[in-house]
């Protein structure tokens, strides 16, 4: 466990060793981002290979930062930080492996990749609310360059718009926390301080606290209306960023909402719980139609994820201990699918055809030119829909199950979404992979051999084999992770605000 | 030699070794793909067997292996394996009948490319029947469910260079994930109600009196009880998956898969696993019977459900030319039938159908696939004819196949099963509408068969394909003649002179009782068979037809009538009318939103952010420099640099909006620090 915080170290590190390889090669950029991932990853493996599930939060590190003001560099992990690192170390690792092919500025490229990578560690791992914002700032910044410099579609207009969106929930959050730390007293940003002094704030500062917290947070969770940001900037973004973009970044809002917004404003929090559960199950469902009409490959996979998100929130609002630990088993899972799918999108599709309209996919016999891509895409297809075999369908079931206890008919509506999303990934892949009309026995057309497309590379079978690997892991599986999450869910902490199931 | 129950995983878990070989195979390893399928079945049949020999020793007992799955907080969800009568008689039906598709396929899938992805779907969808049948916990059988529905989509999409057949796979997929969601829904209410998803649990499952009393205890909205909306609810995915009204538009459609396909998932097996599903949870099911203040009991609506069932399908099947569309409304009608026994309070009854049904079906599809296969794929029986001669073992076994669905008298199974459901439905005291029903679907059933083997294998050949049809070779006509063998052969372990089956399944010895009892509507249902058989040789044995364009005599009697049952009384136009329009305009309606309407919001919102920026960089130079004409250079300035930043140099605007937070956040904490 106390291992942890060299994720963060390694990371910056990394960061500015890649920015220098990148002088030598970009090749040697490649690799030292690749070993500085791997390491990290390594490092959160071995601390769960260690960790003894307990409610308790386990302090890493806690020193004064800025005295004055009562902030500390305070880090520290549960159950649920580290689920998401390791979800951090996976989709690192796997997102490096499908940047393999980035040719100008590598250097440049890896180095701010992980410096966001970095960034978002420390939110995973902070137990300061100060310390927490600052990292989850610069977890933004990266974002907006990389995709400003190597993304494709629109890509100025969709890193700006994600930018402002994320600055603007920013804003909130530092608002709502700001406003809660003067309030108690300004004695200090820690998550049990500020949570003690909030105990003691009238319902309506509570209400107003949680609004401009939880607000700000959810904007970067992709929560309806806030979530047009969402595929936009994945569609603009390269390959490896909007898989950390859907992976991990998603993650930190609904982090932030899970760790600071909930139990520092439980009395808040009750007052919008239902129009919190209302407009995540409209998510659920909206973006779900969404995906059925968009003509571009990356825009259905970006609703997807708005769809999935929309769970994740759900299972927030519910507000129970079941619920809350399908919420976390979702952000997992739904890191590495997702991942999964703008992966075979972007880096495999993407790259060699150079078109996403599934019009002109349509025409392509891609599930012969591209046989690896076909099937890793059904498989994530399948994951993505919640069947069984899959992490989706444990992360979902628990959800409902939770959601279920708390009102039948937010369970009933969210179900609904699990139609739409089979309906959707369906159409995706029937029309992307298999809509090439044949006649039976007709040889390939000669057009197919015209321009051969390159071979799935040994990079991208490797990041596939990773995130494939740990989807049916956790779907056959799942107490690997809710042995982790549950009993975190279950400190007195989490238990001012999530109801059923005291250890 | 008996199988214990721990065991019992072993016999879904090879057909799911051979998938998983079968995927791994390349496109060249023919042998190694279908010889491990066909292996594994062969064991998991003979382990079966195995299975049902020690189930056999005490039938009322459910032995069962539970283990925990996952914890949630302080419930575990748990999964389990059980093994009675109920199971082990459905895995020797599955693993059996699944052999010989399996052997079948070899000749019919011969020339396929896909031959060893083929294999490897199949032994998919076997692994996950078999699951699905051992499963002791509702979420077990959900997760089987699922994967069963799973392989269907892949089955039935397997030519998927066919746009039918793609739109067949995905529109069988959706319409059984309706139902589905309605199962799923059951699923958490009674996991929230009862703390638990086993069936058997020592006292504690969900189908044992202790858990069952409280949920007929409580009621919810309507007067319901408890058991009953959650019984409905686990009914709603029954009806997707068994084919039920109003779901049953799928099943038809479902033909264009590869035939084997056809007979092994929308014949035998998968149709029949919501049958199954209702006969598993029957105690939950029947638990609201003991209630008379009730607005509605769970078994009513599944009686009548599988009446409507009966009837449309065998009426629907009267008008259809694709001799595998007519099987298809034939299995719609039957799965009725066995909806109605569930109903009318005969699971034993349901449950015998269902086995005779899946040897006779699997033979007239494997008789059909045999017909279609030597005559190149002509489906149309306007254009097939006189094969009696060309194919006399595929003939020979049809002829049995079709009787014992046609209910013919004594000799054939399916007499005997429909018989059950009949004097069942007979002694019903809620209604006599669905025998009647039933009734009515007896003599359609002998008619419409008729009218097949009429137009297929009597008169002469109207295309050159049927001209040109030869026999099969033997690794196609052996399953056929052994299953041919079944469909006699069965119906004689459950009749009313030896009852084994319905001893067995209902754990009570039940005393033989004369054949003849209750013969005044046995009499009534043979001369119902007599006419309908007679009937349709009378319409379409005396003329035959002569050309293939030649109209129907049904439709030149009834040109409107038999319009409307070409069409399948219109359901699929109905819902591409109303559900698949719907679920078009609410997709348009929010791709409009999120285009027009939250795109503004962002525009807005970029606005409000530029402003922002604006108004802290103008203060912070206002700051610097002071005084009121500065103010205003910088007003301009700020302008100015705007009008550049409108250019596209967004980097120099990112630095303005971060310059404007750090300010604030500067003002705000030493304002709040003071």
């Amino acid at each position: 466990m106390n291992a942890l915080p060299c994720t963060i170290y390694v990371s910056f590190t990394g960061a500015l060793l890649a920015l220098l390889a990148g002088r030598v090669s970009a090749a040697a950029a490649r690799w030292v981002a690749l070993a500085t991932a791997v390491t990290a990853w390594g490092l959160t493996l071995s601390a769960a290979a260690h960790f003894v599930p307990a409610a308790a939060v386990q302090t890493l590190v806690d020193a004064p930062w800025v005295p004055t003001l009562g902030i500390r560099y305070h880090l520290a992990a549960d159950g649920i930080s580290l689920t998401l690192v390791v979800l951090t170390g996976l989709a690192a690792t796997a997102g490096i492996l499908f940047s393999w092919n980035i040719k100008e500025r590598t250097g440049e490229f890896f180095a701010l990749y992980l410096a966001l990578i970095g960034g978002v560690y420390g939110v995973f791992l902070s137990a300061d609310v100060f310390l927490l914002f600052v990292f989850y700032e610069i977890a933004i910044v990266p974002k907006y360059f990389l995709i400003a410099n190597w993304g494709s579609t629109r890509r100025e207009y969709g890193a700006m718009k994600l930018a402002l969106y994320s600055f603007a929930g920013s804003a909130l959050v530092l608002l709502g926390v700001l406003w809660a730390y003067a309030a108690g007293g300004s004695h200090g940003f820690g998550l049990t301080d500020l949570a003690t002094a909030a105990a003691g704030f009238t319902r309506g500062e509570q209400i107003a606290m949680f609004a401009l917290v939880f607000l700000g947070f959810a904007v970067l969770a992709g929560m309806f209306p806030f979530h047009t940001w969402a595929p936009t900037g994945h569609v603009a973004a390269p390959t490896g960023a909007s898989m950390l973009l859907a992976g991990v970044v998603m993650k930190l809002g609904a982090y932030g909402c899970l760790r600071v917004a909930l139990p520092l404003f439980p009395i808040g929090f009750a007052f919008w719980q239902p129009c919190i559960a209302w407009l995540a199950i409209i998510g659920i469902l909206y973006a779900g139609f969404v995906a059925l009409v968009q003509d571009d490959f990356k825009f259905v996979i970006g609703y997807s994820s708005v769809s999935h998100m929309g769970f994740v929130l759900l299972g927030l609002a519910a507000a129970n201990v079941r619920a809350a630990s399908g919420a976390v088993l979702q952000m997992f899972s739904h890191g590495v699918i997702a991942g999964l799918l703008f992966a075979v999108v972007g880096r495999m599709v993407y790259e060699r055809t150079h078109t996403r309209k599934l019009a002109d996919l349509r025409l392509l016999p891609l599930h012969r030119l591209l046989p690896f891509a076909a099937v890793t895409f059904v498989l994530a297809g399948l994951a993505s829909m919640g069947m069984p075999g899959f992490s989706g369908f444990p992360a979902e079931l628990t959800i409902l199950i939770g959601v279920w206890t708390t009102s039948r008919i937010w369970a009933l509506a969210a179900a609904v979404g699990v139609l739409v999303a089979a309906a959707f990934t369906l159409r995706a892949i029937q029309v992307s992979f298999f809509g090439k009309v044949e006649t039976a026995g007709e040889s390939p057309a000669p057009a197919d051999h015209a321009h051969p497309l390159d071979p799935i590379t040994l990079p991208e079978k490797l990041g596939t084999v990773l995130l494939l690997g740990a989807t049916i892991l956790i779907g056959l599986k799942p107490d690997l992770l809710l042995g982790w999450i549950t009993p975190a869910l279950q400190s007195p902490f989490f238990q001012t605000v999530l109801k059923g199931g005291t250890p | 030699m008996t199988l214990s129950v721990q065991s019992v995983w072993l016999i879904p878990a090879l057909p799911l070794l051979a998938a998983a070989i079968g995927a791994l195979t390349p496109r060249g390893g023919r042998k190694l793909a279908a010889g491990c399928a066909i292996a594994a079945m062969s064991v998991a049949f003979v382990l079966s067997c195995l299975a049902l020999n020690g189930a056999l020793v005490n039938p009322a007992q459910h032995a069962v292996f539970n283990f925990v799955w996952f914890d949630l907080g302080h419930r575990t969800v748990d999964l389990g394996l059980l093994l009675d009568p109920l199971t082990a008689l459905m895995l020797v039906m599955v693993t059996f009948v699944g052999t010989l598709i399996f052997i079948f396929s070899l000749g019919y899938m011969k020339e396929d490319a896909n031959f060893t992805r083929f294999f490897c779907f199949l032994s998919l969808f076997a692994a996950a029947m078999l699951g699905l049948l051992v499963a002791n916990s509702l979420l077990l059988l959900f997760v089987c469910w699922e994967l069963v529905g799973l392989a269907s989509y892949l089955l039935i999409g397997f030519w998927f260079h066919k746009p039918s057949a793609a739109a067949a796979a995905k529109k069988a997929f959706i319409t059984t994930r309706i139902g589905d969601l309605g199962f799923l829904l059951g699923m958490l209410w009674l996991y929230n109600s009862t703390q638990t998803l086993l069936f058997y649990d020592g006292g504690h499952g969900c189908l044992e009196t202790g858990v069952l009393a409280g949920l007929t205890g409580s009621t919810v909205a309507g007067g319901l009880a408890l058991s009953t909306a959650i019984g409905l609810l686990i009914f709603c995915g029954a009806v997707g998956k068994s084919g039920q009204f109003p779901l049953h538009v799928w099943l038809p459609d479902a033909m264009e898969g590869p035939t084997p396909v056809s007979a092994l998932i929308h014949a035998a097996t998968m149709v029949a696993a919501g049958v199954f599903l209702i006969a598993r949870v029957y105690p939950l099911m029947a638990a609201d019977q003991l209630l008379e203040h009730v607005p509605v009991h769970a078994l009513t609506v599944v009686a009548f459900i599988g009446a409507i069932t009966a009837l449309l399908g065998a009426v629907i099947a009267v008008a259809q030319n694709d001799i595998k569309r007519i099987l298809a409304f034939s299995t719609v009608s039957q799965l009725g039938y066995m909806m109605l026994a569930l109903g009318v309070g005969a699971p034993a009854a349901a449950i015998f159908h269902l086995l005779t049904h899946a040897f006779f079906k699997a033979l007239l599809f494997l008789g059909a696939g045999s017909v279609i296969h030597a005559a190149h794929h002509e489906q149309d029986i306007r254009r097939l004819g006189g094969l009696r001669l060309r194919m006399r073992v595929t003939f020979a076994a049809f002829t049995a196949g079709m009787l014992a669905l046609a209910g013919f008298p004594f000799v054939f199974s399916g007499f005997w099963s429909k018989e059950g459901i009949l004097h069942a439905a007979h002694e019903w005291d809620v209604s006599q509408l669905p025998l009647y029903m039933g009734l009515t679907a007896v003599v359609l059933t002998a008619f419409y068969m008729t009218r097949l083997m009429a137009e297929v294998f009597f008169g002469h050949g109207r295309s050159h394909e049927a001209e040109h049809a030869h026999e099969n070779p033997a690794v196609m006509t052996v399953p056929l003649v052994l299953l041919a063998i079944c469909a006699v052969v069965l119906g004689f372990l459950g009749t009313p002179a030896w009852p084994w089956l319905q001893s067995v399944l209902t754990g009570k010895a039940i005393e033989p009782h004369s054949i003849f009892e209750g013969g005044g509507l046995m009499l009534l249902s043979i001369i119902l068979v007599g006419a309908g058989l007679g009937l349709g040789w009378a319409v379409y044995g005396r003329r035959l037809r002569q050309k293939a364009e030649a109209a129907d005599p049904l439709q030149t009697a009834m040109p409107g009538v038999f319009a409307a049952l070409a069409d399948r009384l219109g359901f699929d136009e109905f819902y591409a009318a109303t559900v698949f329009r719907l679920n078009a305009y609410a997709a348009a309606l929010a791709d409009f939103l999120d285009r027009r309407v939250w795109g503004g919001l962002v525009s807005f919102l970029g606005s409000l952010g530029e402003f922002a920026g604006l108004v802290n960089r103008s203060v912070d130079e206002d700051g610097l420099n002071g005084g009121f004409d500065s103010f205003s250079e910088g007003v301009r300035g700020t302008g100015q640099r705007y009008s550049r930043l409108q250019t596209g140099e967004v980097h120099g605007y990112l630095r303005t909006l971060a310059i404007g937070f750090v300010v604030l956040v500067l003002i705000v904490v030493l304002g709040g620090v003071r």
